[in-house]
């Protein structure tokens, strides 16, 4: 059976159009129109340059936190940590972006988003150290360490950082660690942001595809036996695999805190965004470029329900369905494949 | 010094005992759900999810029936057919487990925060709807120490220690058990014996779901009588945390479960101990208490206990195709 390049695309493709298939049903069961709730939600991700130009604002760190998902995939581990990841790189890059307020934009722009991903590798790299010198599933230790993030950067934010009242939030960042802005329309300023996570795209294509070290790292994914058997120390691999994954993570934090007004640590900050990342990194089969479209396609969902949430009272909470659908027929993918083989029959025999 | 003071204190009062019964409650329950499933080849880590979902569903058949334990049952039949999904692409579609329970998880978040709109009209939190209520003991209520620990105390927490026992029996004493666990070390030759792999792994997973669903009515409807979004809060992961340090046995789950009980019952009672004054800034801090030693305890005891062999793995017979 010849499956060409784009075969790979197919089952994420038809998986999505599943999904919106049993949302529209979702929707008429709480009785309101899926057709006019999908273009209300069309048009806020997309309907005008404004919309736009959040759907990308939106789109910057999921690219980051989908390559973070994607890049442990690829080396068989399941960071599912992302989240915490982020809150801690866009914790410990604000502080920076706040303290060195004297340094040149050229200068403390860079190294406030490079201690935000040495924070994210540092909080990853605790559970690639876990996995390899006990062998603690990083599944369970990555989500006690979001749980563990996501209550010190609670503690930081309405502690020793809090500035005001009302939702807890860090003081602005320094003028000179504001991210360049590319344009703005109306409200919403885009950012050298979306640059900076494509630029990360292409590298870590280039560093999976083309490099030796891509090339051990696919192998301890496929198969860590014969990889060590061929010279490969896992356990340096699976350490580094972690911290490589954790500082794309901890730089969508710190990237989306640079470039979004208002500058500062807001709240619980990550919102879910690392989650995201999975599916992300799912529906773009791991590939970098693959990846990019994907947070594009979720980024507009988000931006898309929050329209259709106001303007057709249907909970923005039908995003985590549609997505929870996606990854599931990902996962079970053979299910997809069943249904594209089945088709095919049916049109040979017809 | 104050610190320890506080730490003895708390010891010292039977309200920690309490709490860490009920704190450890939803861990036993969910953590022999791991157990059931794991045990016959079948990795469930969206636990958290259908404790979400039955936490959610218990409170809404509560209120539309006002009758709790109708809650709980309801919440028990639809989380076994919200877990039928994960069996189903599992065992019938050899998907990949954690990849297809994680959508589970984010599936249950989606549809409990979806519904709380047309169901309780606002999100967050539904208001006060009802609970079981608890069982008192008159007899035990007298006796000093033990009677302010279990002199009125939920009924899940018996339940919970009366499934440790029968799931033990179940699995160590029963045909079926022995072939649930043949089927987790080693399918092809349980399949030779013509044990039905297939059927006994939906009944490992479909029980899972029961388990872990009862683990989420006791949070909602079996003690705060309210649903709050998100109100699992990561004790889906610790529960198979405790399955791991429990060494996929009924009974060792039911160890590490008190344990990580305790370390949430300590948590609370710190948060409000009188002896160490901490302004409310600080208090978020005290939450990490049972993640680190969640952490830390999965840290430093696996590799020592060890997983059904086959866990993980799909199962299917060469002769298809």
């Amino acid at each position: 059976m010849n499956r060409g390049k784009w075969y790979a695309f197919l089952v994420p493709t038809i998986s999505v159009l599943i999904a919106f298939l049993v949302g529209s049903v979702i929707i008429l069961l709480i009785g309101k129109n899926p057709l006019t709730a999908y273009v209300v939600m069309f048009q806020g991700a997309f309907g005008g340059s404004e919309q736009l130009a959040d759907t990308i604002v939106k789109m910057t760190p999921l690219v980051l936190t989908g390559l973070a998902v994607g890049f442990g995939f690829r080396a068989g581990v399941f960071n599912i940590g992302a989240e915490g990841q982020m809150a801690m790189g866009a914790l410990v890059g604000a502080i920076v972006a706040m303290s060195f307020g004297a340094l040149p934009p050229v200068i403390l722009i860079p190294l406030s988003i490079i201690s935000g991903m040495l924070a994210g590798a540092f909080w990853a790299s605790i559970a690639g150290f876990l996995k390899a010198f006990t062998g603690a599933h990083e599944v369970i230790s990555t989500i006690m360490l979001n749980w563990i993030a996501i209550n010190v950067t609670t503690f930081m934010v309405a502690g020793p950082l809090a500035v005001g009242t009302g939702t807890p939030k860090s003081p602005e960042v320094a003028e000179a660690a504001k991210l360049p802005i590319i344009f703005k329309v109306q409200a919403i300023e885009l950012s050298i942001g979306i640059v900076i996570a494509v630029i990360a795209a292409i590298v870590m294509y280039v560093l999976i595809e083309k490099s030796t070290m891509g090339y051990e790292l696919r192998g301890v994914g496929f198969n860590p036996y014969a990889s060590e058997y061929g010279g490969i120390n896992i356990k340096k691999n699976i350490i580094m695999i972690m911290a490589i994954s954790g500082s794309l993570a901890g730089m969508a934090g710190i990237v989306d805190l640079l470039g979004v007004p208002p500058q500062r640590f807001l709240g619980e900050l990550t919102g879910g965004r690392g989650f995201d990342g999975i599916t992300i990194a799912l529906i773009g089969r791991n590939n970098p470029i693959g990846i990019i479209f994907a947070a594009l396609l979720i980024s507009a969902l988000r931006t898309g329900s929050n329209a259709m949430q106001i303007r057709a009272q249907i909970p923005n909470d039908i995003v985590h369905i549609l997505q929870g659908i996606v990854i599931f027929l990902v996962a079970a993918e053979r299910i997809v494949a069943a249904l594209i083989e089945w088709k095919k029959r049916e049109k040979v025999t017809a | 010094m104050n610190w320890l003071e506080a730490i003895l204190a708390i010891l010292v009062n039977p309200i920690f005992y309490q709490l860490t019964l009920l704190a450890a409650t939803p861990l036993i329950f969910a953590s022999l759900g791991g157990v059931f499933s794991e045990i016959t080849g079948v990795v469930n880590i969206a636990l958290e999810g259908i404790m979400l979902m039955a936490a959610f569903n218990s409170v809404v058949f509560t209120y539309l029936t006002g009758n709790a334990w109708f809650g709980v049952l309801m919440a028990v039949i639809i989380g076994v057919g919200f877990t039928w999904f994960h069996a189903w692409a599992s065992i019938r579609w050899a998907a990949n487990q954690i990849v297809s329970a994680a959508a589970l998880i984010i599936i249950a978040q989606g549809v409990t925060g979806f519904l709380m709109i047309p169901i309780f009209g606002h999100p967050g939190q539904t208001d006060f709807i009802g609970r079981v209520s608890p069982v008192r003991l008159e007899f035990i209520r007298e006796v000093p120490f033990v009677g302010r620990i279990f002199g009125s105390l939920s009924p899940f927490v018996y339940m919970a220690f009366i499934a440790v026992a029968v799931t033990w029996i179940l699995l160590y004493r029963t045909p079926l058990g022995l072939r649930m666990r043949a089927v987790g070390e080693n399918p092809e030759a349980a399949d030779t014996l013509g044990i039905s792999v297939r059927k006994i792994r939906y009944f490992g997973v479909l029980m899972s779901g029961a388990m872990a669903s009862l683990a989420g009515a006791f949070l909602s409807t079996g003690e705060l009588g309210r649903f709050i979004e998100m109100m699992t809060h990561g004790r889906g992961f610790i529960a198979l945390a405790a399955m791991i340090i429990g060494n996929w046995n009924p009974v060792g789950a039911l160890g590490a479960s008190l344990l990580f009980g305790a370390s949430e019952a300590m948590n609370l009672q710190l948060q409000s101990s009188t002896i160490i004054t901490v302004s409310a800034n600080v208090k978020p801090l005290f939450n990490v208490i049972p993640f680190i030693v969640t952490l830390v305890v999965v840290g430093g005891f696996v590799g020592k206990t060890r997983p059904p062999a086959a866990s993980g793995v799909p199962y299917e017979k060469e002769s298809k195709n």
